[in-house]
């Protein structure tokens, strides 16, 4: 506004900025717009996509009493969990490498590596030190401690949880990086003032550093819990297949699935309905952001 | 005051001890990855652990020479610099216009972008799907580099703002004042000095298209089409068997993601963290 004002003679070569952002608004038009509209049409047909019957909410009827979505959506639930996990977990390393460590640097390589790295490759090397006679199993039984030794993998309630730690062991590096970032910008006043008014280690910790990062602590709570909803298809396919039978399916699984049976409309509906969950969690984490950038 | 000195020499060496515990589990799965790939499979099923005492190339060979993995690599590679190429050229030309050009609605534009950027990709598969097959691209290339490119324009598009926004107004409207058209401020001025963003763009891009694997899975079926982590999981299936051969692939599918870390960590670090940060 203030520029326009200033040089009236913009106004008349205003053209170029839409032209250059044409390619990128085209682009995500296609990639986006396109099959979000598509989506919400194709949940209301059945059939195949050459011959569509149009079924209104039948889709939606029929996923939800489904036992296998349920389980599928319950499931994601289940992998909230691993979010407080993974983010204690981040946040007790990055304390202490806050600390101005020595080596500090190295150990933040390290543990940041495995969120870099293709989590298809990961995850069947998961599935091999997993199985009811993998790496894990025979080691416990090595060493006497055959009673722990499940089946991590084909056990019903077990499967779930497998997936969970998986998904703690890749991103868990995100969490300690982004975590130890937010730790080095505060400024050091307030910490030295603690420590003269004789805060001990664990007082400095939970009193004062925590409490500044509050506001990114809640972004990547927000991040994580998108992402259990809504990314862990490739740990779920490599690791389980969701299998047995459904026991350790998730939402994208099941669209997943469905699609490959043919059941077009069916993997629409349940879309649509994981789109509806992302779009509250995007919106909340649109506002977490204004909130964390206002501070 | 001894006590306290005592105190902090604990303290500083149960840090380090945890440290390193959660570094070895962290560096487990990779050592266990690449020391399998080294070992025959008698060997694997007889001790799958510790050293591989009788180390062997057989399954890395096999997998380069009595595989389609190679063909893989090589579709992997093309997908990944095609989109990754085509979706930082639109979006430093979109964020070069949203933040310097401020044409109307530059502040929707952009968080549009940033709301797109968490967009499950599963939720636009079966439209995608569809749209593949009537256009005949299903099961050729084209289609995950057309689509990979439009679901990576988001980020480029909030990256390249948030660096955009770093470069003083007054430079480039000294520029323009001089009479240079906006291509010219782009080409001189801006591109030289996003040399840095970009490649930290175009790493962090280049890691999610190598890593994919629902859409290629989907929208690539035939043998001689697939990305490399599709067909991984094709071998998975096929060698149950045959865990050092199935590694040896998983191997050679980490390594050049390993390599560009270690010969560029700040990149990673700080592309793949800007969702986050300021």
């Amino acid at each position: 506004m203030a520029t326009s004002a200033r040089r009236p003679h913009r106004r008349r070569r205003a053209l170029w900025p839409y032209l250059y952002a044409l390619p990128a608004l085209g682009a995500m038009a296609f990639a986006f717009g396109f099959p979000l509209v598509q989506v919400v049409r194709d949940s209301f047909y059945a059939g195949n996509f050459s011959s569509p019957i149009w079924v209104g909410l039948d889709n939606y009827r029929g996923v939800l009493s489904d036992p296998a979505f349920r389980q599928s959506i319950f499931n994601n639930m289940k992998l909230l969990l691993a979010v407080p996990i993974m983010l204690a977990l981040g946040l007790a390393i990055a304390l202490v490498l806050n600390d101005r460590i020595r080596g500090g640097r190295h150990y933040q390589s390290v543990v940041f590596l495995p969120y870099v790295l293709p989590a298809t490759a990961i995850g069947i090397a998961f599935s091999f030190l997993l199985q009811e006679n993998g790496v894990l199993n025979r080691s416990l039984r090595k060493a006497h401690l055959g009673g722990l030794a499940y089946d991590w993998l084909g056990n019903s309630h077990l499967a779930i949880v497998s997936v969970g730690g998986l998904v703690i062991w890749q991103q868990l590096g995100f969490a300690v990086v982004v975590f130890t970032a937010a730790l080095l910008a505060l400024p050091p006043e307030t910490a030295e003032a603690a420590r003269i008014d004789g805060a001990g280690w664990w007082q400095l910790q939970l009193r004062v550093l925590v409490p500044q990062i509050r506001p990114i602590i809640e972004l990547l709570t927000v991040i994580q819990v998108i992402t259990v909803i809504s990314w862990v298809f490739n740990y779920v396919y490599v690791l389980t297949a969701g299998g047995p039978g459904f026991s350790s399916s998730v939402m994208e699984l099941y669209i997943w699935r469905s699609f490959s049976s043919g059941a077009d409309g069916t993997a629409a509906s349940v879309a649509v309905m994981l789109l509806g969950m992302a779009s509250v969690l995007i919106g909340l984490s649109l506002w977490v952001r204004r909130q964390a950038v206002a501070t | 005051m001894r006590s306290t000195a005592r105190h902090s020499i604990v303290r500083l060496l149960s840090q380090h001890a945890f440290l390193i515990i959660v570094c070895l589990a962290a560096l487990y799965p990779l050592w266990f990855i690449a020391s399998t790939a080294l070992r025959s499979n008698a060997a694997y099923q007889l001790n799958p652990t510790g050293f591989p005492s009788h180390p062997t190339l057989t399954s890395l060979r096999n997998m380069l020479f009595h595989e389609p993995l190679p063909r893989w690599m090589w579709n992997s590679f093309l997908v990944t610099v095609s989109s990754v190429a085509v979706s930082t050229f639109f979006a430093l030309l979109a964020a070069y216009a949203a933040v310097f050009g401020r044409f109307r609605g530059h502040s929707f534009f952009i968080s549009t972008s940033v709301a797109l950027m968490v967009v499950p990709p599963v939720t636009l598969l079966v439209p995608m799907f569809v749209f593949m097959v009537n256009t005949g691209m299903v099961n050729h290339l084209q289609s995950v580099i057309v689509f990979y490119t439009g679901l990576l324009v988001p980020f480029a598009i909030f990256f390249m703002t948030g660096f955009f926004r770093t470069i003083p107004q007054e430079l480039i409207e000294a520029a323009s004042s001089e009479g240079a058209g906006p291509f010219t401020v782009f080409r001189r001025i801006v591109l030289p000095l996003s040399g840095a963003a970009s490649f930290t763009l175009i790493v962090v891009q280049a890691i999610w298209v190598w890593n994919e694997l629902l859409i290629a899975l989907v929208f690539l079926q035939n043998e001689s089409a697939r990305t490399l982590m599709a067909g991984l999981t094709q071998f998975q299936g096929r060698y149950v068997t045959n865990e050092p051969l199935v590694l040896a692939g998983a191997l050679l599918s980490i390594l050049p993601v390993v390599v560009l870390y270690l010969s560029g960590q700040r990149f990673f670090v700080r592309g793949l963290t800007a969702g986050i940060g300021k």
